[in-house]
């Protein structure tokens, strides 16, 4: 080896250490820059978050903080006599002439005689606003059920006017001037005087749950629409689940593989993305104004609400299906099944709880849905409760929209308790689908 | 099985549903406005009288007439409530399908209102002034631009030094529609160069300049929901909203209403007429339901009765302002004869 070549192969030998030097301290240099990367995308998740929980504690504690109050109700606790004259001045009883008894006046008499001092015809009316119309209806309807109550001194425990509610509540303040309340000073006296009587009394508002809508706050409640919402609900099950399992089931195992399939695999898939108020044009052309079925119906609510829910049922359950391992079908045709057989006898029981689930999403999703249901006419005020799916009726969110929209201050409150009911509903929903997936779902 | 039993069940629904047979109860469209007079209505008949309530659906006026004006049959409308009166087109069309005769039942009068925060001091403006801090063009020195002004005492100095900021419904609104009549059209049509305009012939352009609304910030749309504008109004001390009156009837401890050309918002004062920005409000009947559906002359009665639109009525507790005496009679006379509307009254 020449000095040359020598000095060379150290020149080479000193190059190469020097590269692995540099290559170490580049990485060393560079290590503390992805720590750092790696750290600041940690932080970003975790604000991430920290912002969505955010909101949802400040969503959640706003909507509690002003519903929960609903649920407690004020009530006046009267003894009322039910006086012939009143309520059936020609002693018929019969249920056409005690339909049109004075039962407001029935309830006036118990509390002109609770208050012997008011006599002028102002004050009088300013009294009967403490109490709510729904006394004589409350009186209506113990007396249309039992007709002997006639001549008779009941008690009746009814809910006080909904601005005393509000006073009891503190929502209205005794503070401010007279003037910018609605209520008087002198109302304000009367309420007192009923509650050093003992008369008043709070407890848990069933009305909100036993009622249909109302334009009286303390009257008004959710039950008309958690039955609309139901029927709705029924009817979307009723059809979608089949129609869509169908359909996932033919589209997945049984049709070819070709241009056709392609193009309604494609818009399946863009049906799952379409606004639902195109539905509910759709609902009005098709089924109100070609079918002519009736109009407010939860019928009608349904079938618009399945036509939004099947690409999403669809897409779920041939995730389902595709999730059954190839095995498990290979084995049934190796011992000889049919096709069907494999498919009913195999396949679907072992998709079913991923198609189930996909169901109960798309049914949650479909109970929170109101653009739809404001083209086919749902978006009324329906007092009476419906018996069927064919009668008016109204569904949990439209009941918030339309008390979100009201002037009383009452409505405030009922607005964030019916979001409580749904959200209650929209959880239990949900945590169905979480526990069939646990109880069901198999990993392979 | 379970999916065949499923499978009937669904098809039942649709037989079942598809024979849609004659309703028993009245069905009612139209105006949001009128929808909170109009439910306690129906939910007071259908208790003193036992039958079933009737179903009423916030529509809006326009979207109720062209409901109401479909045709005659169970599956149209029997009744449409309105916060102006009906239109010649929308008449002329209701005739053209065949619903012929329809009644005019004015109710009682609703006050549009300028409210801000108690906070706030009460501020009292002409319209002209509402006029030059809401429309998108304002004529400064004969020459009509976008508008300048900034704050309110742009306007007048006697106005306050604050930003113009003013929260009101969307242009879906009959509450707008009414407002911009009211307020911004009749202001506008006062004003000389207004004037020079329509000498020149210019109806057509001076309409839109006077009933666009400014769309740089300072008019902001808030919805159709008036709780939020109180609910903002309440947070906000520099901003206005404009709404019904019985929002301000019932939130009188948050806000207060502003003066219009002098006169305050008061039940009184609506109901007397001297409060410029107030509109009637209607129900149109459908004559040839009246007898076939049961129940709708029973309703108007109850609605045309001097305890629901009297002036100790249930509906002024709810913030209806009555007509005076001689007009309630006059329309509970209409209800009472159902005296058929002619395209000649319009």
């Amino acid at each position: 080896m020449s000095t040359a070549e020598k000095q060379m192969d150290t020149n080479t030998a000193s190059a190469s250490d020097i590269r692995k030097r540099k290559i170490a301290d580049v990485v060393n240099a560079g290590l503390k820059r992805r720590y750092a990367a790696e750290r600041r995308f940690r932080f970003y998740g975790i604000a991430a978050i920290a912002l969505s929980l955010i909101m949802l504690v400040v969503l959640f504690v706003t909507i509690l903080g002003n519903g929960l109050t609903a649920f407690v109700q004020t009530r006046v606790t009267m003894d009322v006599v039910v006086s012939a004259e009143r309520i059936d001045p020609q002693g018929t009883r019969k249920r056409e002439d005690l339909i049109t008894g004075d039962y407001q006046g029935a309830v006036r008499d118990a509390v002109l005689a609770l208050f012997p001092d008011v006599t002028s015809r102002k004050d009088r009316k300013d009294l009967m606003e403490l109490f709510s119309t729904g006394a004589g209806y409350e009186l209506q309807k113990q007396v249309m059920a039992n007709p002997d109550l006639i001549g008779k001194t009941i008690r009746i425990e009814v809910p006080v006017a909904s601005e005393f509610d509000m006073l009891a509540k503190g929502y209205i303040s005794r503070t401010v001037p007279e003037a910018e309340r609605k209520i008087s000073d002198k109302q304000i006296a009367w309420y007192d005087a009923l509650k050093s009587k003992g008369m008043i009394s709070t407890g848990f508002n069933t009305t909100l749950f036993s009622a249909g809508d109302s334009r009286q706050p303390e009257l008004a409640g959710l039950w008309g629409a958690v039955v609309g919402s139901f029927y709705t609900l029924v009817v979307t099950l009723a059809l979608s689940f089949p129609i869509g399992v169908a359909a996932a089931i033919y589209l997945e195992e049984f049709a070819p593989k070709n241009k056709w399939t392609d193009i309604i695999e494609v818009n399946i898939n863009n049906l799952a993305a379409v606004p639902s108020i195109v539905f509910g044009l759709l609902g009005l052309a098709v089924f109100l104004q070609f079918f002519g079925l009736p109009r407010s119906a939860p019928v009608v609510g349904g079938l618009v609400l399945m036509l939004m829910n099947l690409p999403i049922i669809i897409i779920a359950s041939r995730a389902a299906l595709k999730s059954v391992p190839p095995s498990i079908r290979e084995a049934a045709l190796g011992l000889g099944a049919s096709k069907l057989q494999m498919i009913f006898h195999h396949v679907l029981p072992l998709a079913m709880p991923g198609m189930l689930t996909g169901t109960i999403i798309g049914m949650a999703h479909a109970l929170g849905e109101t653009a739809p249901l404001l083209m086919i006419g749902m978006v009324a005020f329906v007092v009476d409760i419906p018996h069927t799916p064919l009668d008016p009726s109204t569904v949990l969110p439209v009941q918030i929209y339309l008390w979100a929209d009201s002037p009383e201050r009452a409505f405030v409150e009922r607005t964030s308790a019916a979001i409580i009911v749904l959200l209650g509903f929209l959880i239990l929903m949900n945590a169905a689908a979480v526990l069939l997936r646990k109880k069901f779902e198999r990993r392979w | 099985m379970l999916k065949k039993t499923l499978a009937l069940t669904a098809l039942a629904t649709v037989a079942i549903a598809g024979t849609a047979e004659a309703r028993d109860q009245i069905r009612a469209v139209g105006s949001s406005t009128v929808y909170p007079f109009s439910t306690v209505v129906a939910e007071n008949f259908a208790k003193t009288s036992g039958g079933k309530a009737p179903v009423i659906e916030s529509t809006g006026t326009g979207g109720g007439f062209k409901l109401f004006c479909a045709g005659v049959g169970p599956e149209h409308p029997d009744l449409s409530n309105a916060s102006r009166r009906i239109k010649k087109s929308e008449l002329e069309t209701c005739e053209k399908n065949g619903v012929k005769d329809v009644v005019e039942v004015k109710v009682g009068y609703d006050g549009i209102v300028v409210a801000n925060s108690k906070a706030a001091k009460v501020m009292s403006v002409t319209r002209e002034q509402v006029f030059r801090a809401l429309a998108k063009e304002v004529p400064v020195n004969g020459q009509w631009v976008a508008n300048p002004y900034k704050k309110w005492s742009d306007i007048d100095a006697s106005l306050p030094a604050q930003e113009i900021e003013v929260l009101g419904p969307p242009p879906t609104s009959g509450t707008r529609d009414a407002f911009v009549e009211l307020v911004m059209d009749a202001a506008c049509e006062k004003l000389p160069e207004a004037k020079a305009m329509k000498d020149a012939g210019k109806e057509k352009e001076l309409k839109g300049k006077c009933q666009s609304v400014r769309e740089d910030g300072a008019y902001i749309e808030a919805g159709e929901n008036d709780n939020l504008i109180v609910q903002k109004l309440d947070a906000n001390k520099n901003s206005f909203g404009i709404f019904g009156y019985s929002f301000l009837e019932e939130n009188a401890d948050k806000i207060q209403g502003s003066k219009v050309d002098g006169k305050d918002p008061t039940f009184e004062n609506i109901s007397a007429g001297s409060y410029a920005v107030s509109r009637p409000l209607y129900v149109y009947v459908k004559k040839a339901h009246v007898g076939t559906i049961p129940g709708i002359d029973g309703f108007m009665k109850e609605f045309s009765s001097e305890k629901a639109w009297g002036e100790d009525g249930y509906l002024t507790n709810k913030g209806l302002i009555p007509m005076p005496k001689e007009e309630r009679a006059k329309f509970a006379k209409a209800v009472a004869e159902m005296t058929v509307l002619s395209a000649g009254d319009l």
